[in-house]
């Protein structure tokens, strides 16, 4: 069947972020401007070039999630099964009244079960390979948040992963939207990661993009002449996709708004001469959406916090809505950059600026003129949204970029 | 000889600390004779038992082993099995 013309609504959010446990205290948090960003606490960063990260507190897997799960869970896995519940508890369904092939589980990974990984490999190296658990063959795996979400709630539908690092939170998303418009009635789709371990440090320091800053207010500044690197984070978030009518027949308990439109693209190999492809993303995402750059209210944007980086999305934003004519905004300031995980959050967060009428700030950043962006600083700022993109660029040049839009 | 017996207390620990415990079970019920299945415990949790077992008592299990023993107690005995005395009188 062509369902290109079924509209994706979004009836569902579950958010698990540095700065806020849950949606609604993630976005209270954001909507202040309360940073997650922190030293880390979860290994003694002493050795590292970089030592500031987004770390969610206060977690206790034990707490949400069965005795059985536990061992065969990375930290990342137990955060995504938890955020999930609360996906679905927010969209006020039980997955276990659904036909189980009906319902789909799609996410985006970056690196995998780290943590758990780490701890494998530690015992392998220093007891040997009888040492090693069973359940590293999927504990580490990208894929096992879909295949966990898909156990723990008898969900065999259209299901897999996407790993195409930061974009692939939005590569999700669109994927998942595409499975729906193919007959499949609910998709738990975004993402959630989490690498704070050394293993996965060392691994995130390869990218030479991390902020070695250790001033928490200071470390994280995109679009800011002071921009050096990002902080990384952990967690993301998972939303609740179903097709737009049917979640009105069901009597959904809210309409966050729709998954308008969608587009990706590729950079073209270092040193051509060819642009980079974020504009394009974003001008196939519009007219995926058949949306106008003057219906877009506001921008979340990708905020590599790199300076060649940050001009390229500004001078991407400022050629498709006009210089400064856009108001764009940075929440992941507040807990650093969450690879899969920051595009559902900031998906998250877009629906919950139009639900509520505002602008979540961007904290502790300056911005260049020379970006000649409208960058929403410091407060939030009063606006009706009733359409947003959100951009998300990933290592090795992915680009991808959703509008969202209010379904009312 | 051995180190020590296999019992059903070392099972219900290391099943504990290998592959977690299902919210519905009683562990420290009657369990001897209850099937690993209804327990909770699959295939993969029974192969990180294994492991677990093997490590802790010095033992090899077969492939088999695992597979034919349904119960803790069918489990215990083949363990048992393996760990003999090397000392006599």
């Amino acid at each position: 069947m062509n369902g290109s013309g079924v509209r994706v609504a979004v009836t569902g959010l579950g958010v698990v972020a540095p700065n806020g446990l849950g949606a609604e205290a993630y976005w209270t948090a954001t909507r202040k401007g309360t940073s997650g960003i922190g030293r880390i606490s979860r290994f003694v960063p002493d050795g590292y070039p970089a030592q500031l990260a987004g770390e969610i507190e206060g977690f206790a897997a034990a707490e949400y999630l069965p005795g059985r799960l536990l061992p065969q869970t990375d930290r990342m896995t137990q955060l995504a099964l938890v955020a999930a519940d609360w996906a679905f508890e927010d969209a006020a369904v039980r997955p276990g009244e659904l036909p189980e092939f009906e319902m789909g589980v799609i996410t985006a990974s970056s690196s995998g079960g780290f943590e758990f990984g780490q701890r494998e490999l530690q015992a392998l190296w220093s007891q040997g390979s009888r040492y090693v658990s069973a359940y590293q063959s999927f504990a580490w795996f990208y894929a096992v948040n879909s295949g966990q979400i898909s156990i723990r709630n008898g969900m065999r539908g259209p299901s897999g992963v996407v790993v195409s690092d930061q974009a692939g939170g939005l590569d999700a998303v669109a994927q998942a939207r595409r499975q729906i418009r193919k007959g499949t009635r609910l998709v738990m789709s975004g993402a959630v990661d989490a690498s704070i371990c050394p293993w996965g440090w060392v691994a995130q320091m390869a990218s030479n993009r991390l902020s070695t800053r250790t001033d928490p207010e200071r470390a994280y500044l995109p679009f800011d002449a002071a921009a050096n690197g990002h902080v990384a984070g952990e967690g993301g978030a998972l939303l609740v996709l179903e097709e737009l009518e049917q979640a009105r027949a069901r009597g959904a308990k809210q309409i966050y708004g729709e998954i308008a439109g969608y587009g990706s693209t590729l950079d073209p190999r270092p040193g051509s001469e060819r642009p980079a492809g974020l504009r394009k993303a974003i001008e196939l995402a519009l007219a995926d959406a058949g949306a106008t750059p003057g219906e877009i209210d506001v921008v979340f944007a990708d905020a590599a916090a790199i300076p060649e980086l940050d001009r390229i999305e500004a001078a991407a934003i400022n050629e498709v809505f006009g210089a400064g004519a856009v108001p764009v905004t940075a929440p992941k300031t507040m807990t650093g950059r969450l690879y899969s995980g920051a595009a559902p959050l900031d998906l998250a967060a877009a629906f919950l600026a139009m639900r509520d009428g505002v602008i979540p700030p961007s904290i502790g950043v300056t911005p260049s003129p020379e970006h000649g962006l409208d960058l929403v600083v410091d407060q939030e700022r009063t606006a009706t949204v009733r359409s947003a993109l959100v951009i998300a660029r990933g290592h090795g040049g992915f680009n991808s970029a959703i509008v969202v839009r209010s379904a009312a | 000889m051995a180190s020590h017996e296999f019992t059903i207390d070392d099972l219900k620990r290391i099943l504990r600390e290998g592959a977690g415990a299902d919210e519905g079970v009683d562990l420290d019920g009657d369990i001897i004779d209850t099937d690993f299945e209804s327990l909770g415990y699959e295939s993969l949790a029974m192969l990180e038992t294994g492991g677990r077992i093997e490590r802790e008592f010095g033992v090899t299990l077969d492939d088999d082993t695992l597979t034919d023993a349904k119960t803790p107690r069918a489990l215990i005995e083949s363990v048992n099995a393996l760990l003999v005395p090397t000392e006599i009188g």
